[in-house]
C-alpha cells in the first residue's frame, strides 16, 4: 500500500488533480504493482559496463535554419489560446 | 442473380449485365495479398479506386459494431485515383494503390492524430511521421485511423477514449491491444494492411488474438519521427497485414536510417543457418492455457518436419520481464506525458490559475491507465527510489538481452506462443492491472532485448464455440528480419 498522503504528493508532482475515489483505488492499484515489481530487487549480479553501445544519441550541427516563420501558422493553430504570434497563457509569476 | 464474390479470380468477376449496367466489381478481398492486388492492379483487373472501395464498403459496414476505425477518411476516392494515373503511367511501386490503416499514434499531416485520447481528440497534425512519408512516396491509399488503448497503454483496447474495439472472430472479446483497431481492420478486411506500434507487445498480441500477421522490427530500424512517443527506449512502428510476405514488404518500404530520429540504424545482418530453434521450455511450464500449448508444440512439429532441430534453451533473466517492464515503462511515460499541458496543442481546461490550468486539463484529458502509470513513473524515478527501480532495471535489461545474445550463438530463432490465452473476454481483466500486464509475458522480453520478433497465425482454439486465432512468435537477432520472414513463410507454406 501507498498512503493516501503519498498519492496527493505524487499527483501534485505529476500535475494531475485526482478525486477522492482515485486516491483511494491508485493506493491499492500502486501498491500491488510496486509489491509485483520489487521482484527485480532479487537480481543481484553486477552488469559490465559494456563499450560504446550500437544506438547511441547522435548530435546534429545547428545549422541551416529554415525560413522563419513558414510553420508558424499551422503550429499555432492548434494552441487552445493565441495572441498574434504567441501562445497565450495565465501569468506565471 | 448469384454473386460470384468467393471465386478466386477477380478477372472472371468483371461483367456487363444486358442492359447494360456495369455491376459493381467483386473483389475477392479474403484472398487478396499486396503481391496479388499489384499484379491485378498492373494489369488493370481492377482500379485502385475500385479496390479502395471495396475495402471503405466492408469498414462502413463492420466499423459501427466493431469499432476498428476512429475515423474513415473522406479523401479516400482523390487518393486512389491519383494511385490509378501512377499506376497508368507505368510508375507503379508494390505498394501504390495500396489501402492502409494507420493506428491513430502516428501523424498524418493535416489529419486529426488522437492517440484515442481526449487530450488530444481534436488534434490535427502539422507534419507527416517519416513512415507516412515513405508510404506516401510509395502511393498507398490510406482509407482511415484506428482505434487503439489510448496512447497505446494497454493491451486489450479497453483504454481508448472513444470506446473499446471488438475481436471480430467473437465480439464478446478483446482484439489485443494496444494496435488492436489496426488488427481487427486486416481481420476484417476492412484494410489489406495496417500500421501499428509495439512497446511490449501491442503490434504481436492484437495480430495473435486476430488471426493476423504482426511484426515487431528491431529497435531502431524504423523510425518514430512523428510517432506519439510512449516509451522511448522500447517503441517501435511495423506492418499487421495478412501474410508473412505482405509484412515484409511493408518493413522493407518503412525501415532504414533517418535524420530525424537518432536512434533510427540501417542494418542487415546475415547469419549461417544452424537450422536449430530454441524453445525456452521452462518458461512454458505453467501459467499457459493447456489448448494454446498444444497448438505451440503443434507448430514445433511443422519445423522438425522441415529438418529443424528444436532445442531446450535457457534464459534466466526473463522471468523477470515484467518487473523491469513495468518499472521503465511508467518513468518514461510520465516523462513523454509532460508535453500534454494543454498549452501549446490539444485540450484546454481552464483552472483558477496556471498550475491550475495544468491540473484540470490532465485531469480531464487523460484516461486511468495513463494517469496510473504517470504516477507509478513518478514515483518510481522521484528521489530516493531512482536506483533501486529505473536504474536496476536498467541493469536488469542488459541481462535479459545479454541472455538472448547468448542464445542466439547456438540457434537460427527463438519461438515461444504470443501470449499465454486466446482473446479473453472484455472486461475480464479490467479490474485487476496485474493480470492485465502479465498477458504481455511473452512478448515484452523481445522488446526490452531490442531484437524483432514476429505473430504468425498458427490455428485456432476452441472457446465457447467459436474458433478463436492463436499465434506463433519467431524471435530473431537484432537486424535479422530476414530470419522471421523466412522461418514464417516457410511455417505458411505447410499451412496450405
Amino acid at each position: 500500500m501507498i498512503s493516501v498522503e503519498e498519492i496527493r504528493k505524487l499527483a501534485s508532482l505529476a500535475r494531475i488533480k485526482l478525486t477522492k475515489d482515485e486516491e483511494e483505488k491508485l493506493s491499492k492499484d500502486m501498491g500491488n504493482i510496486l509489491a509485483y515489481i520489487e521482484q527485480i530487487q532479487e537480481v543481484s549480479a553486477t552488469v559490465e559496463e559494456s563499450e560504446k553501445p550500437l544506438l547511441r544519441n547522435v548530435m546534429r550541427d545547428d545549422a541551416e535554419p529554415h525560413q522563419a516563420g513558414i510553420h508558424t501558422e499551422a503550429l499555432l493553430a492548434e494552441a487552445p489560446k493565441r495572441e498574434e504570434n504567441y501562445v497565450k497563457v495565465k501569468k506565471i509569476l | 442473380m448469384v454473386w460470384p464474390a468467393q471465386t478466386g479470380d477477380p478477372r472472371t468477376l468483371k461483367f456487363i449485365f444486358n442492359h447494360e449496367t456495369i455491376i459493381p466489381l467483386m473483389i475477392d478481398l479474403k484472398n487478396l495479398t499486396i503481391k496479388k492486388a499489384h499484379e491485378h492492379l498492373v494489369k488493370g483487373d481492377f482500379s485502385a479506386l475500385e479496390l479502395a472501395n471495396a475495402y471503405k464498403a466492408e469498414a462502413v459496414k463492420r466499423n459501427p459494431e466493431i469499432n476498428a476505425y476512429l475515423e474513415i477518411f473522406s479523401d479516400i476516392d482523390e487518393q486512389a485515383k491519383a494511385a490509378d494515373d501512377r499506376i497508368k503511367a507505368g510508375k507503379a511501386d508494390m505498394l501504390t494503390g495500396i489501402p492502409f490503416a494507420i493506428k491513430d499514434i502516428i501523424l498524418i499531416k493535416g489529419r486529426i492524430a488522437s492517440g484515442a485520447s481526449k487530450i488530444l481528440e481534436n488534434y490535427r497534425a502539422t507534419y507527416d511521421a517519416t513512415v507516412i512519408k515513405k508510404l506516401k512516396d510509395a502511393g498507398v491509399v490510406f482509407l482511415g485511423r484506428t482505434n487503439m488503448d489510448e496512447f497505446a497503454m494497454g493491451g486489450s483496447n479497453e483504454n481508448s477514449a472513444f470506446g473499446p474495439v471488438k475481436n471480430p472472430h467473437d465480439t464478446s472479446r478483446v482484439p489485443g491491444g494496444s494496435s488492436g483497431g489496426s488488427a481487427a481492420a486486416v481481420a476484417m478486411d476492412a484494410t489489406l494492411a495496417a500500421l501499428g506500434t509495439d512497446t511490449g507487445g501491442s503490434i504481436r498480441e492484437p495480430a495473435s488474438f486476430c488471426g493476423v500477421v504482426g511484426l515487431k522490427p528491431t529497435y531502431g530500424a524504423v523510425s518514430r519521427f512523428g510517432v506519439m512517443a510512449m516509451t522511448s527506449s522500447l517503441d517501435q512502428v511495423g506492418p499487421l497485414a495478412k501474410t508473412v510476405e505482405d509484412a515484409e514488404i511493408i518493413f522493407n518500404t518503412i525501415k532504414g536510417r533517418d535524420p530525424m530520429d537518432s536512434t533510427s540504424f540501417e542494418m542487415n545482418e546475415t547469419r549461417p543457418e544452424k537450422k536449430v530453434i530454441g524453445v525456452p521450455f521452462d518458461i512454458l511450464k505453467e501459467g499457459i492455457d493447456k489448448d494454446v500449448l498444444e497448438n505451440f508444440n503443434a507448430s514445433l512439429e511443422v519445423y522438425k518436419k522441415q529438418g529443424y532441430t528444436i532445442k531446450d534453451i535457457d534464459l534466466p533473466m526473463m522471468k523477470y520481464s515484467l518487473a523491469v517492464y513495468y518499472v521503465i515503462v511508467p518513468a518514461e511515460v510520465s516523462s513523454n506525458t509532460a508535453r500534454y499541458d494543454g498549452v501549446k496543442y490539444g485540450l484546454h481546461v481552464d483552472g483558477k490559475d496556471l498550475p491550475d490550468d495544468y491540473l484540470s486539463t490532465r485531469a480531464q484529458g487523460f484516461g486511468p491507465e495513463v494517469r496510473r502509470r504517470i504516477m507509478l513513473g513518478t514515483y518510481v524515478l522521484s528521489q530516493g527510489y531512482y536506483d533501486a527501480y529505473y536504474s536496476k532495471a536498467l541493469k536488469v535489461k542488459k541481462l535479459i538481452t545479454a541472455d538472448f545474445n547468448k542464445a542466439f550463438q547456438e540457434v537460427d530463432a527463438i519461438m515461444m506462443p504470443v501470449s499465454p490465452t486466446p482473446a479473453f473476454k472484455i472486461g475480464e481483466k479490467t479490474a485487476d492491472p496485474i493480470s492485465m500486464y502479465l498477458a504481455d509475458i511473452f512478448t515484452v522480453p523481445a522488446n526490452l532485448a531490442g531484437i524483432p520478433a514476429i505473430s504468425v497465425p498458427s490455428g485456432t482454439v476452441n472457446r465457447d464455440g467459436k474458433a478463436l486465432p492463436v499465434g506463433l512468435q519467431i524471435i530473431a537477432p537484432a537486424f535479422a528480419e530476414q530470419v522471421l520472414f523466412d522461418l514464417g513463410k516457410k511455417f505458411e507454406q505447410s499451412r496450405l
